[in-house]
């Protein structure tokens, strides 16, 4: 499993995906912390951290569109899936790495924070609790990606098709508190992936939602083992 | 070892592979042909454990590929059609990848420098995979399949693409793994079969329509050896006579070509008997001069044809 691991995250890097990945989110992230809190006169990372989630639209895809649609279409998975490594090591592997990518840019984006730090105290539960609710909305994400990628052998389908399922996903979040039923609205705002990073954008850290998104991310990458399986038998 | 009993796949309403049982024992060659569609391809992916069938089992040395998967792998190599190569990786780093995901636990660098040894890629180990020529790509992906010494070894037409002198190579290089290894070898190339592999299974239609050892597939289906001999006289009747009387012949017919002047006719003789000689003495000593002696009894390709074309089982 580690061999797949390595492999998949070099070949972030032999490819260019992993630069272009890296370039646009650590631009996207300059240019956000400069709006929401030099521009808005504010030390709170609490809008830089929301503001973030909704360029996943288009990063997210990055990582995920071609991580097993572009091996179906080489054929080279035909080596990972006759090698002696079970079917959830090999996609457990592929969500590891880009995962691993994510977090990496993540951390390193982290450096926007201490111009800021200049100018005012900043909030460190604050900015942990965001760092982790972004984190967790990000995995959850790839999860969703990873899955739409297994569909595919078009990585360019594949990245319309996770564009358009995020997209999706933010704006059921956007939308979700201007449901006037009760009812539909609990419902829908308790699954909203959005929904769910509320309190740790105000500084709140929630365990019952952090299971919910280890919980989004593992029936993705179960139902993606699936689709595996069900090729297999076809 | 490789064992498949009652294997079935059905794909939709279409039958890819029926019923299908025969065993590869150790130490063999099994040419594996058949014509495009008959299935050779879905028995492989099987066999690997990359397609699972609808019904039937695949075993690799005592352990089944469906129960067991984990533990069949590790004892198989394998070369699919297209090998499965990633584009952007050096030769070493491509088989030290695969050496790592098939958890290979032989010295790395001798294991891996003896296989670029044996499969000629020595030369190119630090180039990237995309920038070489198809034959390349093509022994790279014969030493991805010998990667961890797996003890069965399938390749899927290993010689496509590469050029005449790197073919004897190869052949001469999968006789050689077919002393430690069992290997089965799918080709459309029937020489290849003849001059690599001990045993012939053929299939069509997703049913073996043939099975046995190499040599004897030749004889047994050709039935009899086959000659077309010209005789010097216009008398077709005599000519008949005379190569009926020869020993060992078992049949004769006037062959419908004949030059003018001449008498040609088709004979069949015991395959136990060489009719050759015996054939010449006898014309000359009735002064019938043998101008032409051709073997025109059935090859490989005769066979195939006729076994998968009419689809008859023998």
């Amino acid at each position: 499993m580690f061999a797949i691991y390595k492999r998949e995250l070099t070949g972030y890097f032999t490819s260019t995906l992993g630069y272009i990945f890296m370039a646009v989110f650590l631009a996207l992230s300059g240019a956000i912390v400069w709006f929401s809190t030099f521009f808005s006169a504010t030390t709170s990372f609490g809008n830089y951290f929301f503001i973030m989630i909704f360029f996943f639209i288009i990063l997210i895809p990055i990582l995920t569109m071609r991580l097993l649609s572009e091996e179906r279409r080489t054929k080279t998975e035909q080596i990972l899936l006759t090698a002696p490594v079970s079917l959830f090591n090999i996609i457990f592997a592929k969500f590891l790495a880009a995962l691993t990518l994510f977090e990496t840019t993540f951390l390193i984006s982290l450096l926007n924070l201490i111009p800021v730090s200049r100018y005012g105290t900043v909030n460190t539960a604050e900015v942990i609790s965001n760092f982790i609710g972004v984190s967790c909305i990000a995995m959850s994400l790839i999860a969703i990606g990873l899955f739409i990628s297994s569909l595919t052998e078009s990585q360019f389908i594949a990245a319309i098709g996770s564009i358009a399922v995020i997209l999706g996903i933010l704006l059921v979040g956007v939308f979700s508190s201007s449901i006037t039923n009760d009812f539909v609205r609990v419902f829908v705002k308790w699954f909203s992936i959005l929904d769910r990073f509320v309190n740790f954008r105000y500084g709140i850290f929630d365990i019952s939602s952090i299971v919910y998104y280890i919980s989004i991310s593992a029936i993705f990458i179960f139902l993606t083992v699936r689709v595996y399986e069900k090729r297999r038998w076809a | 070892m490789i064992e498949i009993i009652g294997v079935t796949k059905v794909f939709g309403n279409k039958t890819a592979v029926d019923n299908l049982t025969f065993t590869v024992a150790d130490g063999e060659i099994m040419g594996f042909l058949g014509p495009n569609g008959a299935g050779k391809s879905t028995t492989m992916n099987i066999l690997t454990g990359y397609l699972s069938a609808t019904s039937g089992k695949a075993i690799i040395n005592g352990t089944d590929v469906f129960e067991d998967p984990k533990k069949a792998k590790e004892n198989i190599g394998f070369l699919p059609e297209q090998p499965p190569l990633y584009q952007d990786m050096t030769v070493l780093e491509y088989l030290k990848f695969v050496y790592e995901l098939r958890g290979a636990t032989l010295p790395r660098k001798a294991h891996l420098d003896e296989i670029c040894e044996m499969t000629g890629i020595g030369g190119v180990k630090n180039r990237v995979i995309k920038n070489l020529s198809k034959g390349y790509r093509q022994r790279v992906g014969i030493a991805q399949a010998l990667v961890g010494d797996p003890k069965v070894l399938i390749f899927d037409e290993p010689t496509v693409g590469l050029d005449p002198n790197q073919i004897v190579e190869i052949r001469a290089l999968i006789k050689k793994l077919g002393k430690k290894h069992t290997v089965i070898l799918s080709t459309h190339i029937l020489s290849e079969v003849q001059a690599v592999c001990n045993r012939i299974l053929i299939i069509n239609k997703g049913k073996i329509v043939a099975d046995s050892p190499t040599g004897d597939l030749l004889k047994n289906t050709a039935g009899a050896l086959k000659y077309r001999a010209v005789l010097a006289t216009r008398d077709m009747k005599d000519a008949l006579r005379l190569v009926s009387s020869v020993d060992g012949v078992v049949s004769v017919v006037p062959d419908e070509k004949s030059e003018e002047g001449m008498s040609a006719v088709i004979l069949e003789s015991d395959p136990s008997v060489d009719v050759r000689p015996g054939l010449f003495r006898t014309l000359a000593s009735k002064d019938v001069p043998l101008v032409g002696l051709e073997n025109v009894s059935l090859t490989l390709e005769d066979i195939f044809a006729r076994l998968t074309l009419s689809g008859e089982v023998k």
